[in-house]
């Protein structure tokens, strides 16, 4: 038995994590997540020249053709720092529906995505439920409807449409019929929008018109370990900002890091941390090696780093004391990346009743 | 106990109700907001109207400006029910009318009563609180704000950080060190600061809500009379703690936790999720009615404590939880209803989609504010420890 990183996996998440400590430290963030699309051509090559891309696009494609172990070391790293990147629709939803492609669909795309020559979206949220009357639907070859809270829409040239609740579709987003509207969230390092479906042509189904079995819970499964381990690496820089912060500021003559309060705080963040950094790796390697437990391991994933990751950042905020309320201090950008990860692709009641009916209970 | 309503409140509640009724066009628009700082006409008429009526400023002396009521507990409990029941705005609130007032009731002069109640409770002046510095968080006493004499005036040098609504404030209650040889709590004054005077320089500061402000506020050669202290010279610590008790008191108002609740049931009737209803939701109804008992033990407990406090009682360690549960429940309302909304409850900034104008995204956040300010969790949980079960003090740096 050997639960850890393998060599390889511990040189991409060091050459990543310093990468982004260098050229994407928050004072870049909010740059980035200023402007229109919260997209930085430069950032995603050089993602692509790190091999974070195509972490999951086979090598005959010319990615590095590795596992959801890896692609959530990627994301952990991303949310650690806040990064703005479309990674999980381009790099981890993309690879994993477009496995079920045609091979002239993955001859197609797949290169590019590897290449960060495109920028795919996800609208896959109909897939988990629906709200305000959203969803896709298909009759004569045509598509209506709307699709809400579309990940990664901000800068993609296409997107991956769930249909019907079963099938997938590619359509592009200067398709005719096809609107996008932007939908602003509390987290602004990355977008959202609304895609709104006016009789329009999808570019071609994934796998064919008749859809594949499984592909549905297969891109879900992948896209919640994604959304954990953003959460993961979102918790570690919190953690990281609280201590470093309890042993510098000075209350009553002494650092704050001596009160037992502040020493708990945070013991009890890191508490909660490890053991789900585990629960993610083990997510994350069931989804390639244990098919058996794959669906059920993402739902905990998800659903367990959204609560505990809720927490953290609030705890977080709380060792700040004033200063970790502002928004001249980073500390919020977690803050808000981790509620935007809480609640896409299902908050975690809703993926807790999923673990549940999956069990049969 | 005795808490029926008899026919003389059953009469109260029926006239308020038609008051709202007839009225509720009138009163400002965004519900019952706490923070304070907004003078315009339509508050300040409302506000004018409530008092008139005895539904603001009840208790306040008639030779104030206030309705002079004797206290009534039932009846400031009709108030709060009503107000939440109709989703109207139930006056000016904030630092000037909740906290300062009480505390010049207790501790002013005949002069400063006069002078302030009065603009204060009608919208008219809007006061921000000045305790905190960079170096005085927790550690408040630590104030090193200055006030040196000169003639009938102090001159204040120094700095002020956290001040919420100083930018739109007209008068600062500040804590400000004006005898420097007489120790760390000794040495503080209670200081009334006209926002006007020169010297004064606010900075605003962002809050992670994009929404609501506080400021920096510096000082340099400010020039107050002393006239403008609050009690005596060096009594300002003990001062300071009135106005916090009552702040903490504001902060997790039982009225403003019921409106709140009021509106969360309201949001899970409406919202959807594949058709049905969030509150036929039975794990999220669970939760709702977990909060429903916290907020009715909320506003139970707020009962309580005003019974022994005109009682002249001291109700102990119970007076001493209120900020901090009542904060954490306004903050698991907001959680509950953003869970509630699923991905709609993390849109904001006008979005398409958006519920309540981002209202429950902004209590999300402005409650872990609130968690924090007027004492941070950390430190209440210090106070009930030591105050009120006389646990010792945590050992001084060595
Ligand atoms: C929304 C908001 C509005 C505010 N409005 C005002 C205002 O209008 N006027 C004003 O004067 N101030 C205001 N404040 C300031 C507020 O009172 C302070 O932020 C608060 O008292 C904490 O001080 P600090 O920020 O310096 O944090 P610190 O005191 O540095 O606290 C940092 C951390 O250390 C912990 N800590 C410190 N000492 C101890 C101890 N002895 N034992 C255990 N833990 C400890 C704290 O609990 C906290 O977790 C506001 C703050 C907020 C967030």
């Amino acid at each position: 038995m050997d639960f850890a990183l393998s060599d390889e996996q511990k040189l991409l998440e060091q050459s990543l994590r310093r990468y982004l400590a260098e050229s994407v430290p928050a004072t870049r963030v909010r740059e980035i997540m200023a402007t229109e699309t919260a997209h930085d051509a430069k950032l995603w090559r050089d993602l692509a020249e790190l091999g974070a891309a195509g972490v999951l696009v086979p090598e005959v494609h010319g990615g590095s053709g590795l596992a959801l172990l890896d692609a959530a070391l990627v994301q952990q790293s991303l949310g650690h720092a806040a990064a703005p990147a479309p990674f999980l629709a381009t790099s981890v939803l993309g690879p994993i529906a477009f496995a079920a492609g045609t091979p002239a669909q993955q001859a197609e795309w797949l290169p590019r995505i590897a290449a960060a020559q495109t920028v795919l979206g996800a609208a896959f949220t109909e897939l988990v439920h629906r709200r305000d009357a959203a969803g896709v639907r298909e009759s004569n070859g045509r598509l209506d409807g709307t699709a809400l809270f579309v990940i990664d829409a901000g800068a993609a040239a296409a997107f991956l449409v769930a249909v019907d609740r079963a099938r997938i579709a590619l359509v592009a987003r200067d398709a005719a019929g096809l609107t996008a509207t932007p939908l602003a969230t509390i987290d602004a390092t990355r977008r959202v929008a609304e895609l709104r479906f006016e009789s329009v042509a999808p570019a071609e189904w994934i796998g064919g018109a008749a859809g594949v079995p499984e592909l549905a819970a297969r891109v879900l499964a992948a896209g919640r370990v994604a959304l954990a381990a953003d959460v993961l690496g979102a918790c570690e820089r919190a953690i990281e900002m609280a201590v470093a912060y309890a042993k510098q500021r000075v209350q009553f003559g002494r650092p704050i890091a001596t009160f037992q309060a502040v020493k708990h705080l945070c013991a009890e963040m890191i508490a909660e941390l490890e053991p789900a950094r585990s629960l993610v790796w083990y997510a994350a390697h069931a989804f390639d090696h244990r098919p058996e437990e794959a669906v059920a391991m993402s739902l905990h994933a998800k659903a367990h780093l959204a609560e505990i990751g809720t927490q953290i950042v609030r705890t977080a905020t709380e060792v700040h004391g004033g200063i970790g309320f502002t928004s001249e201090h980073d500390l919020h950008l977690w803050f808000k990346r981790v509620g935007l990860d809480r609640q896409l692709l299902g908050g975690p009641e809703v993926v807790r009743a999923e673990g549940a009916a999956l069990h049969g209970w | 106990m005795d808490l029926s309503f008899g026919p003389e409140y059953e009469t109260f509640r029926a006239e308020l109700r038609a008051f709202l009724e007839a009225h509720r066009e009138r009163a400002p628009r965004g519900g019952i907001v706490a923070a304070g700082g907004s003078k315009d006409a339509a508050t300040l008429a409302w506000q004018k109207l409530l008092i008139e009526h005895g539904y603001a400023a009840r208790t306040i002396p008639k030779q104030y400006g206030g309705y002079g009521a004797e206290p009534d507990i039932l009846k400031r409990v009709i108030l709060d029910e009503e107000f939440a029941r109709a989703g109207v705005s139930a006056g000016v609130g904030g630092q000037g009318p909740d906290m300062l007032v009480p505390t010049l009731l207790e501790h002013g002069s005949e002069e400063q009563k006069q002078r302030w109640i009065g603009p204060t409770i009608r919208g008219e002046v809007v006061w921000c609180q000045g305790y905190s510095e960079p170096n005085a968080g927790s550690d408040l006493a630590n104030v090193q704000t200055r006030a040196s004499e000169d003639g009938a005036d102090f001159v204040v040098n120094g700095q002020k950080i956290w001040t919420t609504t100083a930018h739109l404030a007209d008068m600062m209650f500040g804590l400000i060190r004006t005898e420097p040889n007489e120790g760390k709590h000794g040495g503080l004054s209670y200081l009334l600061i006209p926002m006007t005077t020169p010297g004064i320089e606010v900075r605003p500061l962002g809050t992670m809500t994009g929404r609501a402000e506080f400021n920096e506020v510096f000082f340099t050669d400010v020039r107050v009379p002393q006239a403008n202290v609050v009690g005596r010279r060096g009594e300002g610590w003990k001062i300071a703690n009135t106005t916090l008790k009552h702040e903490r008191n504001m902060l997790a108002s039982a009225g403003g936790l019921e409106a709140s609740f009021a509106r969360l049931v309201e949001l899970m009737k409406s919202e959807t999720r594949d058709g049905r209803r969030a509150i036929d939701d039975p794990v999220l109804r669970d939760r709702l009615l977990r909060l429903e008992a916290r907020v009715a033990a909320a506003k139970y407990h707020s009962m309580r404590m005003l019974t022994a406090s005109l009682k002249k009682e001291f109700p102990g360690v119970a007076a001493l939880v209120t900020k901090l549960s009542g904060c954490e429940i306004s903050h698991q309302i907001a959680a509950l209803a953003i869970d509630a909304m699923g991905e709609l409850g993390v849109l904001y900034d006008g979005s398409k989609h958006l519920r309540a104008f981002g209202m429950w995204q902004f209590q999300y956040m402005f409650s872990l504010g609130l968690i924090i300010g007027g004492g941070t969790a950390q430190i209440q949980k210090n106070i009930i420890a030591e105050r009120g079960l006389g646990m010792p003090r945590e050992p001084k740096a060595a």
